[in-house]
């Protein structure tokens, strides 16, 4: 679908006549992200991350792909292969630290996407269906991302490895077997790191599949926009080309800056050292964390420490973690204000706000080690991350005090003023 | 162009005067340009990474101790993962490689300019048949030698004669003589 | 509906973790916070040699004699209880020597070979294009001959710890006796025989004797006072070498790119204030 006033595609020539009549692909790249597509035009700089998530998973897949023709996931041989990556193949450096600091980008610059959404409040009627597909596309993420990082087979490599499985040996009655279905022995070994390698190439390839069907999601309504109001008319928006594409070309030039200091002049300042030590079975380093962007979600499975009831610590620990990022799936029914944006929602506001230095803090703890005091802290952050999901949220969107809306996106940019005497002038 | 209500369209936003026109193409023009150079710039590295490495670029050297090859014997050694074939030559294949007329040959080359001087019989090349790459038999005991009495490429049937020169079949020159030197009477160095 | 059971959902997640944490007070309260331990106060933090290292920085660069006196310091007194088995003897070529030199120089070590004619396993001089041969034939024989302590490969060894040179560095030339506070603080805390007392170790008891004893311990071809210092930062530097042999390509292809990504962003900045001026202004025609 499209606003009505939307540019319409107009073959320039013979040959896109041709290819318009065959594979209207032309067709559809204008209308998706050419000058066909009307967007909201108050976007602010919050707007960029979707089309530098898209740009983060390309570079992933190229770099990939890449790292692979030189890699081989073999317990013996893997370690040695990622060194002759770094020290013998031509540019092999700069790919495997463009992949591996472009893994932490491509989270940095999702979680920025749905903090965006969390404020505000994408995810409301009638975006429900994007915001649903985005948070698979986060699963998904989170899934290569770990077993992407297990590949190198140094020591985090391998005790992540341990430990991740071992999450599903909370499950009652079946959840040793199933641990040892899932690596393949009874330790992470050669069927581990080969079935991780198998997976990490084919999960892209789906995010990439469930990416389409966001974007194609997403053109259904078209664009939200931080007001929240909804486009009325074509003064409220502008063609994709040439604003957003040269809004997101100086978008991007800004994430490749810091993209090449971290790249090139501070390759491993994500990474953890443990990880250039070969993979040592018998042997557990010191403190053990998984990569900076589990950290929130690692915390909330720590900060179970006590059985609660008739359940285990361990369960609830597992179901907590997976359950803080599910409860994502319920938000756009949960959340039932009338208004979207947190700019007319001074309450949520503040709310949002505890949430994210609530997220900060758990991302503190996630990455320290696991002692006191870093567990009763991230115990009280966790309880504010549920109560602020499930019961917060629901109910401040019932009775809470909203600030006037504008009455459209023109009306927003220009002001009431600004659009009078545009009316007046014509 | 431009309607009442604020609308800009492509339409509207091209209309500008000349000078304006100008001057906003060249901006873009430079930045997209730009942009181009940089992406053509990553392309070096992804089209490099598949050149061999550096450790299979490096020089190797493989030492072959000729003194146990008997006349008319030839053995198979390993040069850069490739086979390598040295055979010592009895003064009858000696011979046969001599009576050739080297004019009359695909790949001109007499058995000397083959060889090291003082050890004619001495005869080191590639095992790889310069048709397609498959490694010709004749080495062995019992193995077919081709219509010359040297090496036969079973792939594609080229005959190479006792000197490793090509005879007849599709092969378009001589089996290699790698560079190798002889580090003492009965020791060969290869590369 | 939904409000209710995620009412439920949260109050149970809550009521769980604040039960947790109740419990974790409660034992806090009664026992304290856990006990200090002399490595967790005392455990000291690296430092780099007067002056850093010269391939710190956004444009720091390898120094090749501090390299070779490194890689000699490594030769002398490292490998005979630790491997660097990532690095091949081609690779000195980096460290500025020529073709003929590298050959003498691997030729110089015994790596592990094959007799070419009863296929026994021998040893035979090395070739460019070896690596660094291990002191010991296996991981058993290597936790045999030290005590059960297996000499870690050195290849990595700057990037296996946090500020890897300043660690090696300060590491090696930090032996000494405890510091009096310590005794005073931990009288419990010992030294087992058979470790040795490193303030720069995680546990400060280091199952590795202090393999750099007295000034001149190595005669350096290039001249320089072999003092402990001095060869504990060198090796450092070598070892940074090798963990990293492509960190001088990286630094100087990343201000060249960095540089560039700047000046494109500059041109998509103006770009898009071109394309976006017509709106802000208000100017539709």
């Amino acid at each position: 679908m499209s606003f009505p006033w939307a540019n319409q595609y107009q073959p320039q020539n013979g040959f896109m006549k041709w290819m318009d009549e065959k594979l209207p692909l032309p067709r559809l790249v204008y209308n998706a992200i050419g000058a066909g597509y009307p967007v909201p035009r108050n976007l602010n700089y919050m707007w960029n991350f979707g089309v530098l998530a898209g740009f983060c998973l390309v570079l992933q897949i190229v770099t990939g792909v890449v790292l692979a023709m030189h890699y081989a996931s073999d317990a013996s041989l893997a370690f040695g292969k990622i060194e002759h990556i770094m020290r013998d193949v031509n540019w092999g450096w700069l790919m495997r630290y463009a992949h591996a600091n472009g893994a932490s980008f491509f989270f940095l610059v999702i979680y920025l996407h749905i903090f965006r959404g969390f404020y505000y409040s994408s995810y409301k009627a009638p975006r429900e269906m994007i915001w649903l597909l985005g948070v698979v596309i986060f699963l998904l993420m989170m899934a290569t991302g770990f077993m992407g990082y297990v590949l190198p087979w140094g020591q985090m490599s391998f005790w992540a490895a341990q430990v991740i499985t071992g999450l599903f040996e909370a499950i009652p009655l079946v959840g040793a077997p199933i641990k040892t279905w899932l690596l393949g022995g009874f330790a992470p070994d050669d069927a581990t790191l080969n079935r991780f390698f198998s997976l990490h190439y084919l999960l892209p390839f789906v995010i990439v599949g469930v990416v389409i069907l966001h974007v194609w999601a997403l053109h259904i309504p078209g664009s939200s926009n931080p007001t929240g109001v909804e486009v009325k008319s074509e003064s409220d928006t502008v063609p994709f080309h040439p604003y957003y594409t040269a809004k997101d070309g100086f978008g991007l030039g800004v994430f490749m800056i810091l993209f090449t200091i971290m790249v090139f002049f501070l390759p491993n300042a994500l990474g953890h050292p443990d990880n250039y030590i070969e993979a040592n079975p018998l042997s557990t380093p010191a403190h053990i964390v998984p990569e900076w962007y589990f950290w929130p979600f690692y915390a909330i499975l720590r900060a179970f420490t006590y059985d609660f009831l008739f359940v285990p610590a361990k369960l609830l620990g597992v179901i907590a973690m997976f359950g803080s990022i599910l409860i994502w799936f319920i938000l756009p029914w949960l959340d039932k204000s009338p208004v979207r944006s947190a700019n007319y929602r001074p309450t949520y506001r503040m709310f949002f706000w505890i949430l994210m230095v609530d997220m900060a803090v758990l991302f503190w703890c996630g990455g320290a080690p696991a002692q006191e005091p870093y567990v009763m802290i991230s115990q009280i952050a966790t309880a504010y991350y549920f109560m602020h999901f499930l019961v917060i949220v629901p109910f401040i969107s019932r009775s809470e005090k909203t600030a006037p809306l504008p009455k459209s996106i023109t009306d927003a940019v220009l002001g009431q003023a600004g659009a009078t005497a545009k009316g007046a002038r014509a | 162009m431009a309607d009442t209500k604020g609308t800009v369209t492509q339409e509207s936003f091209a209309d500008h005067g000349d000078e304006g026109v100008r001057r906003r193409d060249f901006i873009n023009i430079a930045a997209v340009s730009a942009a181009g150079v940089g992406g053509l710039a990553t392309l070096i590295p992804l089209v490099t990474q598949m050149s061999p490495s550096a450790d299979v670029l490096a020089e190797s050297s493989t030492e072959v101790d000729v003194s146990a090859i008997e006349p008319g014997q030839a053995i198979k050694a390993v040069f850069r993962k490739q086979p390598l074939f040295v055979k010592r030559l009895t003064a009858g294949e000696i011979a046969a490689a001599n009576e050739v007329d080297v004019a009359e040959l695909r790949d001109p080359q007499t058995l000397a300019e083959r060889t090291k001087l003082g050890h004619e019989d001495v005869l080191v090349t590639m095992g790889v048949c310069t048709h397609l790459g498959c490694v010709p038999l004749g080495t062995a005991e019992g193995e077919v030698k081709g219509e010359f009495g040297g090496y036969f490429c079973p792939c594609h049937g080229s005959h190479y004669d006792t000197a490793g020169r090509i005879r007849k079949g599709p092969a378009p020159a001589n089996l290699q003589v790698p560079e190798y030197e002889f580090a003492s009477d009965t020791v060969i160095r290869v590369g | 509906m939904i409000r209710y059971i995620s009412l439920f959902l949260g109050l149970a997640f809550t009521a769980a973790v604040l039960w947790a944490f109740g419990n974790g007070a409660f034992v806090a309260a009664t026992q304290g916070l856990g006990e200090k331990t002399a490595d967790g106060v005392f455990h000291a933090h690296p430092h780099a040699p007067e002056g850093g290292f010269s391939f710190e920085g956004p444009v720091g660069r390898f120094d090749r004699q501090q390299l070779q006196r490194g890689y000699q310091v490594y030769k002398e007194v490292c490998s005979a209880c630790h491997s660097l088995k990532f690095v091949a003897f081609r690779d000195l070529a980096q460290l500025g020597y020529n073709e003929a030199e590298i050959k003498a120089e691997a030729a110089s070590w015994q790596v592990p070979g094959i007799d070419p004619n009863t296929g026994e396993a021998t040893t035979r001089a090395g070739l460019p294009t070896d690596h660094f041969p291990s002191p010991f034939p296996n991981a058993v024989a290597a936790a045999a001959a030290n005590n059960n302590a297996v000499p870690p490969d050195l290849s990595l060894m700057t990037k296996a710890r946090h500020e890897g040179p300043a660690y090696v560095y300060s590491l090696i030339s930090g032996y000494g006796a405890p510091d009096p506070a310590l005794r005073a603080e931990f009288p419990e805390f010992e030294t087992p025989t058979g470790l040795y007392f490193n303030k720069y170790f995680a546990t400060l008891n280091l199952a590795m004797a202090p393999p750099l004893t007295a000034t001149g311990q190595v005669s350096f071809a290039d001249g320089t006072e072999a003092t402990i210092p001095q060869m504990a930062a060198d090796v450092a530097a070598f070892l940074a070498w090798t963990a990293e042999p492509t960190l001088e390509q990286r630094k100087q292809t990343g201000v060249w790119f960095l540089g560039f990504m700047i000046f494109v962003t500059l041109l998509a900045f103006l770009s898009k204030k071109q394309v976006w001026s017509a709106l802000h202004t208000g100017r539709k025609d």
